[in-house]
């Protein structure tokens, strides 16, 4: 997915130069492609996270949209004051990407694993959660996003390269995009982030073959109440999240259903917090999706 | 020299005792590091801040200052000025982006230097005059981002970036020398390769003097020895006045001094 990413940056930057890529030190063999196109648009704000976002803003104010790239918490949780105060408040438009989710860092260990980040990121009301879920979803993303600067955050799967849409689906904040659409299509698998492909090879064919399955690429605190119209057509939705449940995306669904009359049966699959401290590859680690 | 030294004094005096009118009037904290930073916002507002020029006060606390500048400047009305910190204001006790002609929201320490530094990387990028000023304070000096937002600042040959460090040698609960040890200042700051300067920060013309020049390729740093509670001798110098506010009889006792 960074790949992409990184692709789809160029191919925006060609047509916008106000673009800038900042990156905190990170990004090798990822973004030299960038670098190279567009030394001027390129900055490396050194090992210094805070000060990072906080350079991002001001570049921003002034009608640049920073594309600030790292990996793990380092985007979000080191400086989540600076995005709250900094971009989140005066409404900049700064996509914070942070490449890795869930335990896509499997064996660099819990420092560089991202559980909660939905948690902190889905908490700023100007906020939007860009989180696809294959190579489809993210270029749908990086369109809307372009199109929208506005204070924004990019999960990216380490080194996803799955493609489960054929073409690039339209994407906006708060849509249900279809992936598997089943006849009476009362049960649904609901996902965010790179997961599809987990739910498809692990839970779909399995005991869920009679569930839809659609994808929230793009969520977050400004489109949580449009959320009832879509949950109450179900009578089960299964979520799945590669996240802690607390504060997570299934939390959020259950807030938009907060003071509504709804039977739907919302069911979480999400990452146990048994995994804290566990090491392993991505999918060893992805067993603790339960 | 220049600058209108007596007329100068007349407006900051004023500037003051607005200052400890409106603290008394919304029982509200702060006023020493306000009272500090009067001359320079008098001298940036009165001869640096036009055309696309831009100012950000970092210690965001010190804001009843700023209101009161931009009150003076017309940005701000006097019957906005009055409703500092009341329900339903936009002056909240912390700077902010809602107020006429403030740029950037401050109020939690290290944020207005790195802001500052984008906002001048950016005016490079787009090959302008412009010039960005921010003010931090010395308690600032504590935060990492402060030296971070240097490193980046120096390496980029920000020339466009003038800090004002109001180093009034007090902070939160005690003297700066007491808190931990930021001396030897100057020596710090040329070796981040800034160019700094020495400056008394209630002496108009040495401000003035000291913001027309700059080195071409650094980022220019004043070090600002200011007092903190200016005007009042009663609050001069005193850790008490970060957070008291004057009562009426208190109130009467510094406006007669300051007049």
């Amino acid at each position: 997915m960074r790949d992409i990413f990184i692709d789809e940056l160029c191919k925006a930057t060609e047509k916008n130069k106000n673009i800038i890529l900042l990156v905190n030190d990170l990004g090798f063999g990822v973004i030299d492609k960038f670098c190279k196109k567009f030394p001027n648009n390129y900055f490396n704000a050194g090992i210094s996270e805070q000060s990072m976002i906080g350079y991002a803003a001001g570049l921003a104010a002034v009608g640049k949209h920073v594309f600030v790239y790292s990996i793990a918490n380092f985007s979000t949780f080191r400086c989540a004051e600076q995005i709250r105060n900094d971009i989140d408040y005066h409404n900049l438009p700064v996509t914070i990407v942070s490449v890795g989710s869930g335990v896509g860092y499997g064996n660099l260990g819990y420092s560089h694993h991202g559980l909660q980040d939905y948690a902190l990121m889905r908490t700023f009301p100007n906020t939007v959660i860009a989180s696809p879920g294959d190579i489809m979803e993210l270029k749908g993303c990086m369109t809307y996003l372009v199109n929208n600067p506005q204070p924004s955050y990019l999960r990216l799967d380490k080194s996803a390269k799955f493609q489960i849409h054929k073409k690039v689906p339209n994407i906006s904040p708060g849509k249900w995009v279809k992936i598997i659409n089943k006849k009476n299509n009362k049960k649904t698998f609901l996902t965010t982030g790179a997961v599809i492909e987990f739910v498809k090879k692990n839970l779909l064919n399995n005991n869920y073959s009679d569930f839809s399955l659609y994808s929230v690429p793009m969520w977050g605190m400004k489109n949580k109440n449009n959320q009832y119209n879509f949950i109450k057509k179900y009578n089960k939705i299964i979520v799945v999240e590669d996240h802690f449940q607390d504060g997570g995306f299934q939390s959020w669904l259950n807030e938009a259903l907060n003071k509504r009359n709804c039977r739907t049966k919302i069911i979480s699959k999400s990452i146990s917090n048994k995994v804290v401290g566990k090491v392993g590859s991505q999918d060893f680690l992805m067993k603790y999706l339960k | 020299m220049i600058v209108q030294k007596n007329f100068l004094l007349k407006i900051s005096k004023k500037i003051r005792i607005k200052i400890l009118e409106i603290s008394n009037l919304a029982k509200s904290s702060h006023i020493g590091s306000s009272l500090s930073i009067v001359e320079i916002l008098l001298v940036l507002y009165k001869f640096f801040l036009k055309k696309k020029n831009v100012f950000i006060l970092s210690k965001g606390h010190a804001c009843l200052a700023y209101y009161c500048i931009l009150n003076k400047f017309g940005y701000v009305s006097s019957k906005q000025l009055n409703s500092y910190g009341k329900n339903n204001s936009i002056l909240m006790a912390h700077v902010s982006h809602k107020v006429p002609g403030i740029e950037f929201s401050t109020g939690s320490l290290g944020h207005g230097l790195p802001y500052a530094v984008g906002r001048a990387l950016a005016e490079k990028i787009d090959n302008t005059n412009n010039k960005i000023y921010v003010m931090i304070s010395d308690g600032e000096l504590n935060e990492g981002t402060t030296w971070e937002s240097l490193l980046f600042a120096s390496f980029h040959k920000l020339d466009n970036l003038f800090i004002i460090i109001d180093y009034n040698k007090i902070q939160s609960l005690n003297f700066t020398k007491d808190i931990l040890k930021i001396e030897p200042l100057k020596k710090k700051l040329d070796s981040f390769g800034c160019s700094v300067k020495n400056i008394d920060g209630h002496n108009f013309n040495q401000i003035y003097i000291s913001l027309l020049k700059r080195k071409k390729n650094k980022p220019t740093v004043l070090i600002a020895n200011t007092i903190k509670g200016k005007g009042v001798k009663y609050m001069e110098n005193k850790i008490l006045w970060h957070y008291k506010f004057p009562d009426e009889k208190q109130l009467q006792k510094a406006i007669k001094e300051l007049k």
